[in-house]
């Protein structure tokens, strides 16, 4: 129940009461309709994520990418001869 | 999908696999406490990937699961009103009740409609103003605020058809009773990424600190829950206690300031009863004062009354992390998602689910 899917906003539809502020989300081709109550910071082209209907945090994605440089750190930590992994 | 596919990556994740493999030199018990994390562990194999040394145990983290009987037997007996439009999430509907399930009232005609957000409700009861909609407000911290949006917008736009079946319970309040029950051996935990991201981390920091165990919040794909395990293990290998953030793309310490500010405008604590487990002190939600005439059990003056259990289904020991799916002798035989005892073998993020969907019949190790 506490799943919540990444979406990109494709575009803002302003309401004066920051409370009822929406966006279009696209979801790998499904677009729909969330809440951005709990992100006014959300602007076009972020990622949030998203659970029943609201966005509960607009994606880091410096912070996303840090597992994958620890991953690639680590291989050349293991294969210092292979010269960077495939 | 971005954000989703790169953390599934399988040479990445052997990485990782091996990274622990390295780091382990002694037998640890780590709990996760989301029945989404089970899911993905159970789906990707991920155990497998772990050095033997290393035992993880499934959490009470499934609101379906928890869900008092009693409050399911509410449900069904509002839902059968004549009247009512009853919207719940889709899970809830194959739950067991003590005499049947939403699914089963729907089957006698009762008007019970699947939702996905409880904004929807909203809308059916402003749609339909001769109709009373009833929500079943079920979750954990993440979907508390969604829910509590529902009840502060239906009160300004003076919806007074709506009213919402209040099921909501709290992480911190479980760990806690699994850490101090005497039998307890849970070394470490995986926390909630997404419970996190509304509420944070202090309280955890305070937990851990009190108990002195390692907790990492923790993601839900492959690679976060690998990465997660090796920040429990380093721990636990060092002998530091305290909170690590693996989910930082999602999670701030002091999580999500607008969510936790609509949720205590709604609903204060409560005492609450954990199906399968019993009381736990404060664990629950319940709507605040000014917000009390959107509470359905008052309205429709129903339930909750005693109600009696399945004798043969273990779904408590299963979601303390006491026992496994598959010890139970009734699972896949007398108990499957068809014809269920118990609510962990109908959730999404229940335990006994993930074993029988992802076919695991024995207990590993």
């Amino acid at each position: 129940m506490c799943l919540a899917v990444p979406g990109r906003i494709v575009s803002i539809l302003d309401e004066e009461d920051s409370a009822l502020r929406r966006a279009t989300v696209d979801f790998a081709g499904v677009r729909r309709e969330v809440s951005l109550a709990f992100t006014p910071e959300a602007k076009p082209g972020d990622y949030v994520l998203v659970h029943v209907g609201f966005a509960l945090s607009v994606v880091d994605e410096d912070e996303a990418e840090k597992i994958f440089e620890e991953l690639r750190a680590m291989s050349e930590i293991e294969e210092p001869e292979a010269g960077g992994s495939p | 999908m971005r954000y989703v596919d790169e953390y599934r990556d399988a040479q990445a994740a052997a990485r990782l696999a091996e990274a622990i493999r390295s780091r382990v030199n002694r037998p640890w018990t780590v709990m996760e406490i989301c029945g989404g994390q089970t899911h993905t562990i159970l789906k990707s194999g991920l155990e497998e990937l772990l050095p033997p040394e290393i035992t993880l145990v499934h959490g009470p983290g499934c609101p379906v699961c928890v869900t008092p009987v009693e409050l399911i037997d509410a449900a069904v007996e509002v839902a059968s009103r004549p009247g009512v439009i009853f919207c719940s999430f889709g899970d809830m509907l194959r739950v067991p009740g003590s005499v049947r399930s939403l699914l089963e009232a729907k089957a006698r005609g009762a008007d019970v409609r699947v939702v996905y957000s409880p904004l929807d409700a909203v809308k059916l009861a402003r749609a339909n103003p001769a109709r009373e909609v009833v929500f079943f407000a079920v979750g954990f911290e993440t979907t508390a605020p969604a829910n509590a949006m529902a009840v502060w917008q239906a009160a300004r736009q003076g919806i007074g058809n709506f009213s919402v079946l209040v099921a909501h319970v709290l992480v911190p309040p479980a760990i806690e009773a699994i850490l101090s029950a005497p039998d307890c051996r849970v070394q470490g935990f995986l926390a909630p990424g997404h419970v996190c991201t509304v509420v944070g981390y202090r309280e955890y920091e305070t937990l851990a600190a009190r108990y002195r165990v390692p907790i990492v919040v923790t993601g839900f794909e492959p690679l976060d829950i690998l990465e997660g395990l090796l920040m429990v293990v380093s721990r636990l290998e060092e002998g530091r206690a305290g909170v690590g953030n693996q989910y930082r793309r999602s999670v701030q310490r002091e999580g999500n300031r607008a969510a936790q500010q609509i949720v205590a405008e709604v609903f204060e604590l409560s005492d609450r009863r954990w199906r399968g487990i019993g009381l736990i002190p404060m664990s629950g939600l319940k709507l605040r004062e000014p917000y009390r005439s959107f509470d359905a059990l008052a309205r429709f003056a129903a339930g909750p009354a005693p109600a009696e259990e399945s004798r043969e289904c273990i779904a408590g020991l299963v979601l303390q992390g006491l026992k496994k799916p598959p010890e139970c002798p009734a699972f896949a035989v007398r108990c499957t998602p068809e014809s269920p005892l118990g609510a962990p073998m109908v959730s999404s993020e229940g335990a006994c689910a993930a074993y029988y969907l992802y076919g695991r019949r024995e207990v590993r190790g």
